[in-house]
């Protein structure tokens, strides 16, 4: 089984500590990870603002970067989710479709296909997980409030697995951070305000740490943790589960 | 003024943003806990869906067969092909029957078609009876909610305009206190009214009757007591069978307010003895979204409002940021239907979080359609200028890698080197409220090459 | 009249969809319906009466409602005081203290029974009254509204409702105040 690693552009560029976790906790598990030099970015940031077209170049780049891999993994539900969900404007050729099927988030790579049952990590912290929604309501990586059905969750599944972790339950388990890509400077006020009550739930119920299966969620949480000053930490599910302390 | 700036206004007053925000998520936990104690709901959401979709795919039969039996059952049934043809169908009913004043219920479609101001311009007292929709007609604004018009307002201005309008005691506020002097208020109007008008939640092609949905019992109030009843629908609330209604009953005021039912579900169809009885049948740019392969199932709409009780926009910049009847995510996909370059920016005024879809009780993929409508409105133009040429230069720049791999490392380089001022200036809206992420040493990209291939730095 | 050309616009835009689907009715997950339905009309803000507690509805009236002098019934056998035969139009109606009406089905999810036209006499009149009491037979209960409208014919008469307790309204900050424009009570009596 051969996986190609995608490190969507923004962990690239400023969070490289994310994808380095993911590659060592992909390796420890023993699979076969190649990362391809020549990938940028899943195209999201301009489809999101309505700038498919302007998008197109950098889904083809994508497809030919990952086309011959058994699975594309990598550490975002939101990039996972554009590429499945609306790589559908491209022609549908056999390497898009290979692509689009098997372009898969970590943590739902880590439950469904690798079946993971036991980390070797420990992480003696009290943790609030944030539900990154292109994850949640877009790969269903877990159930959400607004369904009825049973509750399940992937990203709890593994982080049930490490040692001394700690799970803190909130008032809005899944309400969204307000990021939303360059929503979060159009519709800055908006954003922000949603940030923080986001991170005062966190706050109210004694998070000491913040994750999520998308660093885009956190980096914009994060930048509100640091104008304020707050007792909050924020890491990638990737870092946690690789045993990082 | 655009839904970002309308809504940066609305948080300036952070305890009342938050105050608003709670009091909808409060109706949205209502919901939840009406809708986790039915086991079938998602059965519910799929028929409902079903039946919506075959209804619009056989619109026009249903439609024709509804108006025979309306007609059958002595319904006199007019068609409006827009907004003003609809308020002078009402017009002219009323005016043929000398009415004067007219008492209404909740009708988010005469809010669209501002059937009021035209009424009272032609001399027409109207009153709107729903509690919440009366307080906003005295203060003269538009409802900031399809289902809790008066959703943005709190006691103390309720009581202040209950004193000036309804001359209720100087400095009351109490709920129950204002309610009951609105009861007084709102029944002498009933009494006095010539004729009543009301919304349609449900009109049954098989039995040609409509069917109205409230809790405090206005429509009723107004309908049975005025000899004249009026009901205006748009062309989309048809349902095929009687049956129909026990799915969409079961849906509606559960994802509205979290009821297991509406107080009242009337079902009219036909005139009181010695009566009239009218429906007027509205299309106003339904029958041409019906042509929007991409939109058409937004008009499965049953107008609950749950997408607005759950978006977290709507909660933290009110519904009067929308400027449209029907804000919130589901007016945000009709409206750029409408007219698409005066709300270009509603559908961009989302996360695409997706919640909306969720908790849709007729399963309509509101987050998808707007996704979709940001492509239409770029294409047409409708994008401010930094942003278009902001993205096709993102295009350009994420399609080739090493154009990607040397701005990723500008960038970085600025982060670190750039003195405060610079990086956070008026012009960068990330930075009023969040900082920049910190610039790590290096890519993830050159750490790799670095340790992985071993390539010299 | 725009007919046509609306009809016309509807069918060159129609696309196709789905056959209409068949509805199950869900019953077989309903609880057990009576038990079901008193504790909906609490729920809902209403109340049950047991007609077997009481000699006869007069003195089950007299129990709940003491010293109620304006009583408009068109239940059968139970005539109240105003005269409903005299009545000539509804806002007569006005004045009504408390009124007695017969419901022909109980809906246990909701708490909701189904009144028509046949039953009030005047269609108003479950809505003006100040108090509303409904008469229903215990074995009229269905456990769900799919249930319901397959008993019920929606058009039988001119008009008919499902009631679920008294008018009620949270427009003012979502306080939930009981007594809006109709009837401030309802009372389910069980026979």
């Amino acid at each position: 089984m051969r996986i190609g690693l995608f490190i969507p552009c923004y962990i690239d560029q400023f969070y490289p500590q994310v994808g380095i976790a993911t590659l060592e906790l992909l390796e420890r598990l023993g699979c076969e990870v190649a990362y391809p030099l020549d990938q940028t970015c899943c195209g999201q940031p301009m489809a999101n603002t309505g700038c498919e077209q302007d998008a197109l170049a950098t889904y083809r780049l994508f497809v030919s970067n990952f086309k011959d891999y058994d699975y594309i993994v990598t550490p975002s539900g939101s990039c996972a989710y554009h590429v499945r969900h609306h790589y559908d404007v491209l022609e549908q050729t056999p390497a898009v479709a290979r692509v689009r099927e098997r372009t898969l988030d970590l943590s739902e790579f880590l439950v469904d296909v690798l079946q993971v049952h036991s980390l070797e990590a420990r992480f003696p912290f009290r943790v609030g997980i944030h539900q990154s929604c292109h994850g949640l309501r877009g790969l269903r990586l877990g159930q959400d409030t607004e369904r009825v059905g049973n509750d399940f969750s992937k990203i709890k599944t593994l982080l049930r697995q490490v040692r001394d972790l700690e799970l803190v339950e909130l008032d809005r388990p899944d309400e969204c951070c307000g990021f939303g890509g360059t929503f979060a400077i159009h519709e800055a006020a908006v954003s922000a305000k949603m940030g923080k009550d986001r991170l005062a739930d966190h706050l109210r119920h004694g998070a000491e740490v913040i994750t999520a299966g998308d660093m885009s969620c956190l980096m914009h949480l994060e930048g509100i943790i640091r104008r304020q000053q707050l007792p909050l930490r924020v890491m990638h599910l990737a870092e946690i589960l690789n045993g990082a302390v | 003024m655009k839904h970002a700036q309308k809504a940066t206004r609305f948080i300036a007053d952070e305890p009342r943003t938050d105050w608003h925000d709670q009091a909808l998520w409060f109706v949205r936990q209502k919901r939840d806990l009406a809708v986790h104690s039915v086991p079938e709901w998602e059965s519910l959401r799929e028929l409902a869906s079903q039946i919506k979709l075959h209804t619009l795919a056989n619109l026009a039969e249903y439609l024709e067969a509804f108006e025979a039996k309306a007609q059958a059952n002595g319904v006199q049934v007019h068609w409006a092909a827009n907004a003003e043809e609809h308020n002078r169908i009402v017009y002219g009913i009323l005016q043929n029957a000398g009415v004067r004043k007219l008492v209404k219920s909740k009708s988010i479609l005469t809010e669209e078609c501002g059937l009021n101001d035209f009424l009272e311009a032609n001399g027409i007292e109207v009153t709107d009876t729903d509690l919440g929709e009366r307080i906003i007609q005295l203060r003269d604004e538009p409802p900031s909610h399809i289902v809790l018009p008066a959703i943005h307002l709190k006691k103390e201005e309720v009581g202040e305009l209950f004193h000036q309008k309804l001359n209720t005691e100087k400095g009351a506020t109490d709920p129950k206190y204002l309610t009951e002097a609105a009861r007084h208020h709102l029944r002498e109007r009933f009494l006095q009214a010539d004729a009543a008008l009301t919304g349609v939640n449900f009109a049954i092609a098989e039995t040609g009757g409509v069917v109205v949905c409230t809790n405090e019992g206005n429509a009723d109030m107004g309908v049975h007591l005025a000899p004249l009843q009026i009901h205006c629908m748009g062309l989309e609330k048809i349902i095929p069978r009687q049956a129909d209604l026990g799915v969409f009953t079961r849906l509606l005021a559960r994802s509205a307010t979290g009821q297991p039912v509406t107080m009242f579900t009337s079902h009219c169809h036909r005139p009181k003895p010695g009566g009239a009885m009218h429906i007027v049948i509205v299309d106003n740019g339904r029958s041409e979204h019906l042509g929007r392969p991409d939109f058409r199932n937004a008009l499965k709409c049953i107008r609950c409002g749950a997408c607005m009780n759950t978006c977290p926009i709507y909660r933290r910049s009110g519904g009067h940021s929308y400027d449209v009847a029907v804000p919130g995510p589901i007016g945000s996909i009709l409206s750029p239907g409408i007219d698409l370059k005066k709300h270009s920016d509603l559908p961009f005024a989302s996360t695409l979080c997706g919640s909306c879809s969720d908790v849709c009780p007729v399963k309509i993929d509101i987050h998808e359609q707007l996704y979709k409508w940001r492509q239409i409105a770029a294409g047409e133009g409708h994008l401010p200028v930094v942003k278009k040429w902001g993205m096709a230069l993102a295009g350009q720049v994420l399609s080739s890698p090493q154009a990607y791999n040397l701005a990723g490392k500008l960038a970085r380089r600025a982060l670190k080197i750039l003195p405060r001022f610079m990086l956070y200036n008026p012009l960068n809206d990330w930075g009023k409220s969040r900082e920049l992420p910190i610039a790590p040493a290096g890519s993830f990209k050159e750490w790799y090459r670095k340790n992985k291939m071993h390539e010299p730095e | 009249m725009s007919k046509k050309s609306i009809l016309r616009a509807i069918r060159q835009n129609q696309p196709q969809g789905p056959p209409l689907p068949d509805l199950p009715s869900f019953a077989s997950d309903a609880p057990e319906p009576l038990a079901a339905f008193q504790a909906m009309v609490a729920a809902m803000g209403g109340q049950v009466a047991h007609a077997a507690d009481f000699p006869d509805l007069g003195a089950l009236v007299s129990a709940y409602f003491p010293g109620e002098t304006s009583v408009a019934s068109t239940v059968p056998g139970f005539p109240g005081n105003i005269p409903m035969q005299d009545i000539a139009s509804p806002a007569e109606l006005e004045t009504v203290g408390l009124a007695l009406i017969p419901a022909q089905w109980g809906v246990a999810e909701n708490g909701a029974v189904w009144v028509s036209e046949k039953d009030s006499l005047f269609r108003v009149l479950p809505f003006i009254a100040q108090h509303l009491i409904v008469v229903l037979a215990k074995d009229r209960i269905v456990s769900n509204m799919h249930e319901a409208y397959q008993r019920v014919q929606i058009d039988e008469t001119g008009f008919g409702v499902f009631i679920a307790g008294p008018s009620k309204t949270a427009d003012i900050e979502q306080a939930l105040v009981i007594g809006a424009q109709g009837a401030r009570s309802f009372t389910v009596v069980l026979e």
